[in-house]
């Protein structure tokens, strides 16, 4: 308590030198908490996002599906078994079939996956029940990004060329019915919804499909030759990405994290050598030199506390500010291929505060107590004079 | 009766290193000094007196020789038993006072006990004991860039003497005051000498000083030239 109450006294004494280590190391503590909050904020969106929008709660692939590999997708596909197809009828999973296929707007000629999809399904957010029309037509559904690439709109028709199970060309005009807004890039770009059904037939992989998108109540697993992918699977490229991006900011908050600590190393360095009396009075006092050690230790570690304090006064609203209202994105952000929405709304939980805080007192404490270990070598008697060794 | 001895000095050496070389700062020192004592170690700057003093207060150790205060041997004493020593049983009076510039003089008081994990009512009780022998009361708020040099070095009295130590060493405490408050402080720390038993020892060559003192010892070189007692009634 003594040191507490000195160290605290002692700091306030020190004035503006104080303010300055604190307001930098402040900063540095809403920094991180920002940064791990704006990132935990996209995570946790592109999550959400990409559940909604793409896997539900899970995936039950053909064994030959790869989705970065566009060669096997010709194989990768099998008939609903009536396992599957009671699962399917108690809308616990969708089917979802997949082909490659060619569309020429404006003379162009743009390749695309094909996906065929239920109109009835609501596991997955896509517009699919636009697809539900009489007309003669192929009704397509397609994300914002898609329509931007191929100059597309509601309403415009396309003609798309594929290739049935037989490997033989046909053609056809497809009519953009609904065009869809999504964060999640990989369900839009080159990418075009039509029935399910008008799929299977146009291909002849009857009663065929490439994968299944399975709901909450799905529990199954693995079922016949269909294998489980999990969310935390199919979820990893999104973890992949926010922990490439946390790597590169621990670089930004760790630079300026090293410069308030050096302030406060600095600080301490010059306390130890400014006041070696007042060291000196306390051994005479009768403190032993760890205790001595001990109050400088606590000294330079109740910056931390302090830029705690401050850093809360003024980045509790800011922050609270940008938790409430999100960060605006530039929208070249959408071409980027990963699942960001417009605007991030960062994530302060109660985890990443407090693991910041134990990271600034922690290494505001370590680098407080290096420079005492002097005092430890301290001549009483010497320091008593205020002898500069 | 006879008092007994606190402090006993025997053939106490102390050497320092100066660059590649050695000073002798104390030469085969013998003395004792008994409970209730007066004393000052006087002699010109360079004499010894501090380093025999920090040596009584075991801040410092015997390069040969012994010195035994309160029944134990200052070269034996491990860091934490010196720092118990000091702490129980040895104030410190300096000549530029040491006080925590960032504590009030009731803080400054209260430090020594503190360390002794009293309450705080008793911490009171003795601090405002300590502050009314120096007569400094009205001042426990004050901080010590408050206060006169006499004031400050009151405020170090009652901060020696706050935890009746059986033991106070006062290194030159005169030297930063003028002649009326010398006179001040060595008449109140004389008063406390005689009301609470405490002993005494002055480091000094301040003539003012001197004269109540109840035995000089006059160090020159680092050897003992002159000891002896002084009959103040005689003098009177």
């Amino acid at each position: 308590m003594v040191a507490f109450k000195l160290a605290f006294r002692n700091l306030f004494g020190a004035g503006l030198r104080t303010w300055l280590n604190v307001s930098v190391l402040s900063f540095a503590f809403v920094v991180i908490i920002f940064y791990n909050g704006y990132l935990d904020g996209w995570n946790k969106q592109a999550y959400i996002d990409t559940k909604d929008w793409e896997i539900g709660n899970g995936q039950l692939w053909h064994p030959t599906y790869d989705p970065y590999d566009h060669y096997s997708l010709q194989d990768a596909h099998a008939p609903v078994s009536g396992n599957i197809q009671k699962l399917i009828s108690s809308d616990q999973l969708t089917p979802v079939l997949i082909t490659q296929a060619t569309i020429f707007p404006q003379g162009r000629m743009q390749n695309i996956l094909l996906k065929g999809i239920s109109p009835a399904q609501q596991i997955i957010k896509i517009p699919s029940k636009s697809l539900d029309t009489a007309g003669s037509i192929i009704p397509a559904v397609i994300g914002k990004r898609m329509a931007f690439a191929a100059k597309l709109k509601k309403g415009d028709n396309v003609l798309l060329r594929w290739r049935d199970k037989n490997g033989t060309f046909d053609a056809k005009e497809i009519q953009v019915v609904d065009v869809f807004s999504s964060n999640v890039s990989t369900i839009d770009n080159g990418n075009i919804w039509i029935p399910i059904s008008q799929l299977q037939q146009m291909t002849g992989f009857e009663n065929e499909a490439t994968l299944f998108v399975v709901d909450k109540t799905y529990t199954a697993g693995n079922i016949d030759l269909w294998i489980y992918k999990d969310t935390h699977f199919l979820l990893k490229e999104i973890d992949d990405i926010i922990e490439s991006k946390k790597a590169g900011s621990v670089l930004i908050y760790g630079l300026l994290l090293i410069i308030a600590l050096l302030a406060i190393f600095d600080t301490q360095v010059l306390s130890i050598f400014r006041r070696q009396k007042e060291i000196g009075t306390y051994i005479a006092l009768g403190m032993t030199r760890w205790k001595v050690i001990w109050i400088f230790t606590i000294e330079g570690s109740a910056h931390s506390i302090l830029a705690i304090l401050l850093g809360s006064l003024y980045g509790i609203p800011i922050l609270g500010y940008l938790q409430i209202k999100g960060i605006p994105l530039p929208k070249t952000m959408d071409s980027y291929g990963i699942t960001i929405g417009d605007r991030i709304f960062p994530s302060f939980s109660i985890g990443l505060i407090l693991s910041t805080i134990l990271l600034v007192v922690i290494s505001a404490t370590i680098v407080s107590y290096f420079p005492t270990r002097r005092i430890s070598k301290l001549n009483p008697t010497d320091a008593l004079k205020g002898k500069i060794s | 009766m006879e008092n007994r001895s606190l402090i006993s000095i025997s053939n106490l050496s102390k050497r320092f290193k100066v660059g590649n070389g050695e000073f002798l700062a104390l030469k085969n020192i013998n003395l004792s000094i008994a409970e209730g004592e007066f004393t000052g170690l006087v002699g010109p700057s360079g004499s010894g007196k501090t380093t025999l003093l920090n040596i009584i207060g075991s801040l410092d150790i015997p390069s040969d020789g012994t010195a035994e205060v309160l029944g134990k041997s200052i070269s034996t004493l491990s860091h934490k038993q010196a720092a118990m020593l000091r702490n129980l049983n040895i104030g410190f009076i300096f000549q530029t006072y040491n006080l925590l510039p960032v504590y009030t003089v009731f803080e400054n008081v209260e430090f020594a006990l503190l360390l002794q994990k009293k309450t705080f009512a008793e911490r009171k009780i003795a601090v405002m004991e300590a502050l009314d022998w120096v007569g400094l009361t009205d001042k426990v708020k004050s901080k010590p860039s408050q206060l006169s040099g006499g004031e400050c070095q009151r405020v170090a009295i009652a901060r020696a003497m706050v935890k009746r130590p059986q033991i106070v060493l006062a290194d030159e405490p005169s030297a930063n005051l003028d002649a009326k408050n010398s006179h001040h402080i060595v008449q109140t720390m004389k008063r406390l000498n005689k009301e609470l038993k405490t002993t005494f020892i002055f480091a000094t060559h301040d003539e003012k000083v001197m004269q109540y003192l109840d035995r000089i010892i006059s160090l020159k070189d680092g050897e003992i030239e002159k000891d002896e007692f002084v009959n103040h009634a005689k003098n009177e």
